[in-house]
Formats: C-alpha cells, structure tokens, sequence
C-alpha cells in the first residue's frame, strides 16, 4: 500500500510540470507583452506596476529562463500580489511589519467554493444512487423511462437559465428562499440556531441547481454499474443459494457497482470548480469561479495563473485521494494483484 | 430516434432559415419593441423590436455550427492523438496519455475563459477553443479501440501479410472504431452548444448583433420576469436540441455498440 | 424490496422538504401605506447593491464607480456642488482667488474632526495633496493637481494653492479630492495600506463592516462635520449580476437599484404589485453615447464624409428606439440647459438628401449599382466597435440601418471592455467607435479634444486635431471670469458641431427606482440630481423593515 502511495505521489510530478506548461503558454498567448494587456483607461496600468509585472515574471530574460524561474516559484506556491486589488496576496495571508495580516484571495474563495461543492456532491450522490438502483431494478420499465428523461433534461438544461427562473419563483413571487448572497443582512445579530438556518437557506439554490445537472451522469454510471453487477456470476450464485433479493442488491451488487464511483467523482472535479464560474456570478458568491471570472476580464495576470495552477493541482489531490480510496475499498488493488 | 428526428428537424429548420424567416433578423422596428407573441410575431419580438423568431432560426445557424466545428476540431485531434498513441504505443503512448491527463486535470472551463478572453472573443476563436480543451476523451476511445482492435485476429493477419501502417490504419482500425467516436462526438456537440450559451452569459459568448441561442438567452434573462418569450424560445431550444444529441447518443450506442445489447 | 427503494426516495425527499420548511420562515406581507405623508424622522437602514467589489476605499487609487459611491459617504471634499450645480464649501468655509488669479486660498470650518476623535486640519488637506501628486501613487486624478506650483498651510485652518498660470478648472478639482488623514496615512504606502479596506473619514457614515463578496456596511458617524443624516445605516450589497439585483429589488431585497429604459417604462409600470412599492426618478444623464471616428483613417478626415454621417444618422430615433424616449439631443459635450451649454447650438437633422450630396462631393458613387458607394473603386465600408453595453450596441444597430440607407456598409462587433480597450483604442485600430463620454461640470476638455492628448492611453485616441479648437481650450483654461469662460467654450462646442469628429448620438437619463419607504426625494429631480440631498432622505418607523425593526429592539 505505501509503495503504491508513493509511486502515485511521484506520478503527480511530470503533471504538474505539464500543467505549468500549459498555464505559463496561456500567459503567453496575450500577444506582445503581457503588460500591455491592461485598459488603457485603467489607472492601475501604470508603468511602474507594468516594469512590477515585468520583474515578476522576468519577461526581461529568455523564455526559457522565464519559464525556470515561475517554475521555481510555482514550487515555492508564491504566486506573487494582484495588481487589480490593492497588491492583495493571491494565495495565502501576509504579514506586514505592524503585524496586520492581508488574506490571500484564493485563500478567502476556495473554502466557499470547496463547501458548496461538496455539498453538492452530497446532493448527487445522495439522489443519483437511489434513482440508480431503482432504474437498474426496473431496467426497461417506466421508472427507469421517466428517470432516464428526467436526467436527460436536467442535463441539457442551461444552468443560468434555471437559476434564474427558480430564483423568481422561489425568491421573488413566493418569498421561500433568498435569491442571492451567502448571509442575510442582519447575520451578525442572529442566534445560532438562525444562523444556521440562514445559511442553508441561502445556500439551497447554489448547491442544488449544478446537482441536477450533475445528477444524470452519475445516475446514469450507478444504472449500468448496477446491471453490470446483476449479470455476473457471484451475484447469480448469490441468488442460486437463496439469499433474499434485499440482500443481493444491497450487500452484494450495489458495493460493487459503487466502487468506480470514486474515480468518478475524483474525475468530476474539474468540471465542478470550471462550473462554478457561472453560479457564483448569478448568486453573488465570492468563490474561485467568481474571482477566476474577475480577473480574466481585468487582466489580473498573477491572479488568473494562481488560480490556474491552484485548481489544477486541487484536482490532482483530489483524483489522489479518489485512487487511495479506491485502493482501500478494492482489496484486489490494496494487495497489489491489479493496477499499477 | 426521438434523437434522431429532433435533431434533423433542428437542422432543417436552421438550414431553412432564410427561406421560412417571416422577417429579415436584424431588422430593426422602433415601434414594435418588446412585443408579445402573437400571429405577427410568433415568438415575439426584443427590445429592439426584432423579431424573435426569424433571431432563433438564424441563431440556430451559428449555435449548431460552434457545436460542429467545435467537436469536429476536437475529434480530428482526438482520433489523430489516440491512433498514434494506440498504434505506436511505446514513450509517443505514454508522452500523449500524460498530456491527457495534464489537460484533464486543468479545469476547462478556466482553460476557455481565459484563452477566449486574451484572444478576444469571436466565433472561431470560441469553436476553436472549446475544441482545443476537449480533444481528451476522443483521444483515450480511440486509444482504446486501436489497442484491442490491434489484438484481433483479422489486424494480425494483415500485418503478417506486409500491409503498411497507414493502410492498417485506416482500412481496419479506423474503420471498426468508428461508433464510439461517433457516439462521444454527439454527445460533445451537444455540450458544446451549452458551454456557448454558457460563454454568452458571461459575454464571452457570440457577440451582438450577431444572434447565436445563447446570445438572444442572455439577453432576455433581464427581462426574465417579464418578456418571458425572449428567454423561453432560446432556453427550450437549447434544451430540445441538447437534449436531441443527447438521446441520439445514447440511442447510437445502443443500436451500434453490441456490447451494450447483453444488459 | 420495492418497499425499500420507495422509501429511500420518499426519505430524500422528506430530507430535502424539511430543508424547504427550515427555511421558508419569513411571509411576505406589505400592507404598509406608503403614499401617506409621514414626518422626517431618524433611524433605518437603506440598503443598495453594486454590481463590482470596490478594491478600496481609497478613491485617488481606487478609481473604479463602486469605490467612488462609497467613499464618497465617508470622505469630504474641500468643495461640493449645490443642488442647482454651483459650488459651495464642504469642509471649507470660503474661498478667495488672488488677483493675478494664480492663488486659491481655502478657510476651512472651525472644530473639524475625524471620526476616531482627532482634529481635522489644513494639515490633512495639506497632506491628501502631496500624496495624490506624489510620483508614488499611482492616480489617476493627480494630473489637475499636479499644475499646482506650491501649497502651503500657514495655519490650522487655511490651505493655499498657487498654480504656474491661472488655471479656471481648478475649482472644480478641489471638489472632487477626498481629504484624508494625515495621522493614519503617514509613513503608509497607499497601494497597500489596510486604511484602504478600513477608512476613517469625516463625513456622513462611517465603514462599520467589509464583507469580502458579500456587503459592506455604514452608519452613521456621530461626530460628522456636516451635520447628522437622518437614514442610520447603508448596506451596500455586491450582486454581481443586473437580472440577480432586479430580483432582489422586486422581493424588496434592497432599497434602490439603477435601471435600463426597459425596466423602467415598460417592466414596472406594467406591474401592480411593483408600482405599488417602488418610487422612479428621472434626473439627466452624466454622461452621453456618440460615435467617434478615428480621423487617422481615410475617408474619415474628409470633413464632408464626417457630415454627410452625421446627417444620415437619425438620432430621435435612437432615442425613441434604444432609450425608449428617456434620453435628449445634444449639440455640445455639456450637460443642456446649464451655463456651458451653447442654447444655439442645433443637433444635425435627419437629412439623407444632405449626406448623399455631401458623400458624392466627397466623391463617392455607386458605380456597380450594388447599393453601395464606391471611392477609386473601393466600396464604402466599415466596422463599428464598441463595448458591450446595451444602449450603445442598440444604436450601433440603428446606425448600420441608416447608414445602408445611403450607402454605407457597416459591420457591427461589441467587445468585452479589456480587450475592447488594449487591442483597439489603445492602438488605434480601429474605424469608428460608439462609446460614452461624461458629461463634466467644469468646461474645460483638454484631455478628450487637445491634439497633444493622442498618445497610446490618452483620451483623444481619435486623434483629433484643430489647431483653433487647441487654442481655445488653452485660452479656457486660463479664464476664471465666469461669463468670459462661458463665451469660449459656446464658440468651442460650435467649432467642434461644426467640424463633426464626433456624431452626438444621445444622452440618456439616469433612471433609479427606490422603495418607498424612503422618503425626502426631491421631485423632480434638480439639476444636481436626486442624490444631493440623500442624507435628508428619511424612512418613517413605520416602513421599515420587519427584521431590521426586530434587530434594533435586539440591539438596544
């Protein structure tokens, strides 16, 4: 099991190499020099923070030095200041002389990004297994026609749309939810008990409008995981001596229908911090796709590369931890008799 | 084929544009703004007194083609990267399926904004980057494919017999890996039409006054309580059209793919 | 076995319900009477949203809108404008210009303070102006002050400045830099001082709370120099997306929210409910649209061709069509009916006969009969670029119509503000632009229209350049006799009709809805607009919010 660990710990090197390959190219991609890339209209465009970003980035030197020297950086995980928030930290908390602590920006985001996330998976899985046995129990027959379709239109619905649409109904025209926002305005003055409520008032539209559209992939994936399972032998053996259906299904089937599940989700994290741009706009939530989104449209360069390199090595750690899982889930991986 | 149908009538109805539009969709009319639908207008019109459906047929047009042009880059780069991978195999294998796993690990929609945003944003720019970022699952299928098709006995056989590589290639390997190409390429046509209405509502999108669905969507999510024809006509065709590749995917693999049939 | 998975659904669904009750706590009933007159009184809380997170509070570095809204409640200036646009003493008590015009010296009020307790002095104002020319701080406002020469403060109270030559927009400048404390500020470096997301001002409100994505939070500063405002404590909630905030007014989320023409001609009027508790003001635009050509690129240094567009374009219109009626003509970059506006000054008409003559004096003709002109065998067309805003790609589109009418092939991009700016102002590249300039309430344009002004990230990137139009704007530059002022720039904005670098499209009204509740809001608006008076704005006990009402028994 710990050879495996570090031999899957080591394997994350060359991908991250790759993948400040790719973000220092995308920096790249802004045609001439990056600093001249700001508005001209924008006061923060000055020259000395455009020679600041030069220095930073070492654009004086070949490209191939540049490229050593952010990957130094990179491996130090200082991502330098925002140039569009006040010289703000991009990743984690500074401390000045007079000991006033600065919060970095994905510091501040992240968490809000993580819990909704999170949160939302929960939502998924919690929805997208049940729907899944019971369409794989009634392959073929209307439960399993009607969920098929109710995934299909979660799926192909464009997530803004419905958000808004949900935020009048639910928001404006029957006053059930608040539409937008993290906290209500008076939070502070609440007791703990509403405190939570609050909370999860406002955060029932954020977390559960991307789970439906989350929802008919995995549902989907339980579904055929499931008649997978139905059709092989230990399962027919299983029925042959008698064991009751109840049992068979949920002892046996469904762990083994589960399993890939977790490299599912592992895989699924990508998409979910990339989607997380269009939500946290629409509902006003200061997370990473929101802060992503900002600094794309005010060129905040050290900001967009941090989160770049950020996200992508969150889902490197993630899938990490999906294959640990994995491993100790399988016990055909922890003994070493497949993979790797 | 609900899928079938759904999305050749899509097809139609958007190659027809020009002939069934009721009027010209840039044609601006001062004194018909914000219209309901009515038999003038079927769809209505928008704030500029156009009118929303001849804005949807010709929308169409541009939606349906980012989604092609899109997953056709993706797929030709796809199947390009996988067969070398899957044929060669050796350090070109492993090179290729890191840079997989690379760019499978950068989140995409990241990848796209950040690229449309330093490009500026136009409709080539945006098929060709939505192709660029999703190249990753084609490439693995066909991998896939070459490496167990490699093994039969048939590909053996000619390879024993002298056939060159490129004839092997696209005689038997291509030919016989088809539908699950096919099948993925559906299925990212349609997300590839929600990531551009995805696009246009952050305004990264098609841009005015040219009319793709996402763009006519985002503009009447102002008014959504309001002129609800301005973002129901858009947001169901999004939904009809993606939920139509969707089932046609689906129903492709089904009907092509026998190892589907033994559930 | 059936049994079990009908439950496990019915058990997430009872899950999710009770989330669902958990949170519906709170009914919406509004029964209050809000057209019933109710005394002035204090208390309350306004609540209003922004669309962007101010990076700071400090505006000379900030710069962006949503800081300026802000900090403007914190921060005094030395001067203000009045409701009808003259100015008058903030925190100074008088002025006196010196003879030779060179000197401005300010007498601020006795006992000013600061928030946290410490005197305001001559000092502060001394400081706030070495700091905003310090070759340090990145401003974007030092340039007016930067001509100052020398300032002194002999004492507590007085602030002098001296400027090289007289210069007439100075005034004007003092009332838009907000003083700030010297003893808070000394020895910080501006651009990353905690000052910035923790203020201490001398105005209305005091910062109470920053809520990094969420809010930010004032109320009302019990030692402001200015008085007490009546209205206790101002949210500003950051909602980032217009259709989000359009909700949130409708479900009486927050107080007030600027509108487009739609929403406010069509979308509320047309709805009881929303009538019923929200108020619409109407006060004339800060700024107006026009279409801008780049006088670099032929055939746009043809005086004929600028005409013949100007004429072609119908601008009524555009305000019929993009503002709904909610926008006026204009003839000169000035606010209409104010001193600086030139009342002789007529808008181009609608007049295609005029722009085809003009156009076939400049020697275009449509040869090959395609409907579009032609010059030396090249076809008349060009791109329109603007950014993506609503109104201005609405005209563009109004504009390409006209235009085909006589002739002209327009092609028509919007493009995201960042890209729109590096890629096509900054460097030149481009045809024709609509965009919007602010409608100032001193004269002086230097900036926008002096040929000196052209280069990458300057203003004048349609690189105008008339040698009389340069020497008048020196020339008002140098003039603080106001009627004199006044006759220079009527001749400028003639000159500049006349010469047509620019097509004036419109200038919208600035429209607000505000709740009800709130009450004191002159109509119809002055000159200066609604907000002048917006520490007089009152909420009666009664219209307040349930929760508020709740808390403030909770909190005394």
């Amino acid at each position: 099991m710990l050879k495996y660990l570090i031999k899957r710990v080591l394997w994350m090197i060359p991908l991250l190499i790759g993948i400040s390959l790719i973000s220092f190219f995308i920096m790249h991609l802004a045609p001439g020099d990056i600093t001249n890339n700001e508005g001209a209209f924008n006061p923060k465009a000055s020259e000395e923070s455009r020679q600041k970003l030069r220095e930073l980035y070492n654009l004086d030197k070949p490209v191939i030095v540049q490229y050593g020297l952010w990957l130094k950086r990179m491996g130090s995980l200082d991502f330098g200041n925002s140039f569009a928030s006040h010289q703000k930290p991009v990743f984690w908390q500074t401390n000045d002389k007079d000991g006033n602590v600065t919060k970095g920006m994905i510091q501040e985001a992240l968490p809000i990004t993580l819990m909704i996330n999170i949160l939302g998976l929960v939502i998924t899985l919690s929805l997208a297994i049940p729907l899944g046995i019971v369409a794989a129990r009634k392959y073929t027959l209307w439960q399993d026609k009607s969920i098929t379709l109710f995934n299909f239109i979660g799926f192909s619905i464009p997530g803004f749309w419905l958000s808004l649409l949900l935020m009048y109904w639910l928001g404006v025209m029957n006053n059930w939810l608040p539409i937008s926002g993290l906290h209500s305005i008076n939070y502070e003055s609440l007791d703990t008990w509403a405190k939570i409520k609050d909370s999860i008032s406002h955060l029932i539209l954020p977390v559960v409008i991307p789970s439906v559209t989350g929802l008919a992939g995995i549902t989907l994936f339980v579904k055929n995981g499931m008649l997978d399972v139905f059709h092989q032998d230990y399962i027919t053996t299983a029925r042959a001596k008698g064991l009751s259906e109840h049992k068979v299904v949920y002892t046996h089937a469904l762990r083994n229908a589960l399993l890939p599940l977790i490299t599912i989700i592992g895989l699924s994290i990508p998409g979910l911090i990339g989607g997380s741009v269009i939500a946290e706009t629409i509902f006003a939530i200061p997370g990473m796709g929101k802060l992503f989104f900002d600094s794309v449209l005010m060129r905040d360069f050290p900001v967009i590369m941090g989160i770049l390199t950020i996200g992508s090595a969150l889902t490197l750690i993630g899938n990490l931890l999906a294959d640990l899982a994995y491993a100790w889930a399988d016990p055909r991986v922890r003994r070493g008799v497949v993979r790797n | 084929m609900v899928g079938f149908i759904i999305i050749v009538s899509v097809f139609i109805l958007a190659m027809l544009a020009p002939l069934i539009s009721p009027y010209d969709p840039n044609n601006i009319d001062v004194k018909a703004i914000l219209l309901q639908p009515s038999w003038q207008h079927w769809m209505g019109t928008d704030g500029l007194g156009r009118d929303v459906l001849s804005r949807m047929l010709y929308g169409g047009r541009i939606s349906l083609l980012v989604g092609l042009v899109a997953v056709g880059i993706a797929t030709a780069i796809g199947i390009v990267l996988g067969a070398i991978s899957g044929y060669y195999r050796g350090w070109v294998d492993t090179l290729i399926m890191r840079l997989v796993d690379v760019m499978l690990s950068i989140p995409s929609f990241f990848l796209i904004l950040a690229v449309i945003a330093f490009l500026t944003p136009s409709i080539w720019n945006i098929m060709i980057v939505i192709g660029l970022t999703s190249w990753m699952g084609v490439t693995r299928l066909v991998r896939a494919e070459f490496l167990s098709l490699s093994s039969r006995e048939f590909v053996m056989a000619s390879r024993t017999l002298g056939a060159k590589d490129a004839r092997l290639i696209f005689t038997h390997l291509l030919p016989n890996s088809l539908t699950p190409i096919i099948v993925s390429a559906v299925l990212g046509v349609a997300g590839a039409v929600l990531m551009e209405s995805g696009l246009s509502f952050l305004g990264l999108g098609v841009q005015a006054p040219q009319a793709s669905w996402g763009n006519i969507l985002t503009d009447g999510k102002e008014y959504i309580q309001f002129a609800w024809w301005l973002s129901l006509f858009p947001g169901l065709a999004i939904l009809i059209t993606v939920l139509g590749y969707n089932l046609l995917g689906e129903g492709l693999r089904d009907a092509l793919d026998p190892r589907s049939n033994n559930k | 076995m059936n049994n079990l998975n009908v439950s496990l659904v019915k058990n997430t669904l009872y899950f999710i319900c009770a989330i669902f009750i958990a949170s519906c706590g709170k009914p919406n009933k509004d029964s209050s009477d809000y057209n019933k007159v109710y005394p002035s009184q204090t208390g309350g809380m306004l609540i209003d949203a922004t669309i962007g997170e101010p990076s700071g509070l400090i505006y000379m570095v900030a710069g962006e809108s949503a800081a300026a809204a802000i900090s403007g409640n914190i921060f005094n200036k030395l001067l203000k404008y009045d409701k009808n646009l003259d100015l008058e003493g903030e925190l100074a008590e008088s002025w006196i210009i010196s003879p030779d015009q060179k000197t401005i010296t300010f007498k601020l009020k006795p006992n000013l303070k600061w928030a946290d307790g410490k005197a305001l002095t001559s000092d502060d104002v001394l400081f706030t102006w070495k700091l905003v020319t310090d070759e340090k701080t990145r401003s974007p406002y030092a340039s007016d002050y930067q001509l100052v020469k020398n300032a002194v403060a002999p004492d507590t109270q007085t602030f002098s400045v001296t400027y090289e030559k007289a210069y007439a927009p100075a005034l004007d400048s003092w009332s838009g830099l907000q003083i700030l404390p010297k003893h808070l500020l000394e020895k910080q470096d501006i651009h990353t001082t905690t000052f910035a997301r923790h203020p201490v001002g001398s105005h209305y409100y005091k910062l109470d709370s920053w809520t990094h994505g969420e809010n930010l939070k004032l109320s009302r500063n019990p030692t402001s120099v200015m008085g007490q405002a009546k209205i206790d404590k101002l949210v500003t909630r950051i909602i980032p997306d217009n259709s989000a905030q359009f909700l949130e007014l409708m479900a009486d989320n927050i107080d007030s929210m600027g509108l487009d023409p739609i929403k406010y001609s069509r979308i509320i009027p047309a709805r009881p409910e929303l009538q019923k508790k929200l108020a619409l003001y109407k006060e004339l635009g800060n700024s107006y649209t026009y279409m801008g050509f780049n006088l670099k690129h032929k055939p746009f240094d043809d005086v004929r061709v600028r005409k013949a567009i100007n004429y072609a374009i119908d601008k009524q219109e555009i305000i019929d069509g993009v503002y709904l009626g909610l926008g006026i003509n204009i003839a000169s970059p000035y606010k209409p009916g104010t001193r600086w506006s030139n009342p002789e000054l007529k808008p181009y008409e609608y007049d295609v006969k005029k722009a085809k003559a003009l156009l076939k004096e400049a020697g275009f003709v449509d040869l090959d009969g395609d409907g579009i002109l032609e010059r030396d065998g090249k076809p008349f067309a060009f791109e329109i670029i603007t950014n993506q805003n609503k109104e201005r790609e609405k005209s563009a589109v109004l504009i390409q119509r006209r235009l085909k009418d006589v002739g002209i092939d327009v092609k028509i991009r919007a493009i995201e503000w960042a890209s729109f700016i590096s890629r096509f102002i900054k460097t030149g590249d481009f045809d024709v632009v609509v965009l919007g300039w602010g409608l100032g309430l001193d004269p002086d344009q230097f900036n926008i229209w002096h040929s000196s002004q052209n280069q990458p990230g300057q203003f004048n990137f349609i690189h105008y350049n008339n040698p009389k139009i340069d020497a008048l704007l020196e020339q008002g530059r140098l003039e603080l006799n106001p009627d004199k002022r006044m006759k220079i720039y009527h001749e400028f904005a003639k000159v500049l009709l006349e010469d047509s670098p620019i097509v004036y499209l419109s200038a919208g009204y600035g429209l607000t809805a505000i709740h009800k509740r709130v009450k004191g809001i002159d109509t119809p608006a002055p000159p200066a607009g609604i907000g002048y008076n917006s520490h007089d704005w009152y909420i009666p006990e009664q219209l307040r919010r349930i929760e508020i009402g709740r808390n403030e028994i909770a909190e005394k």
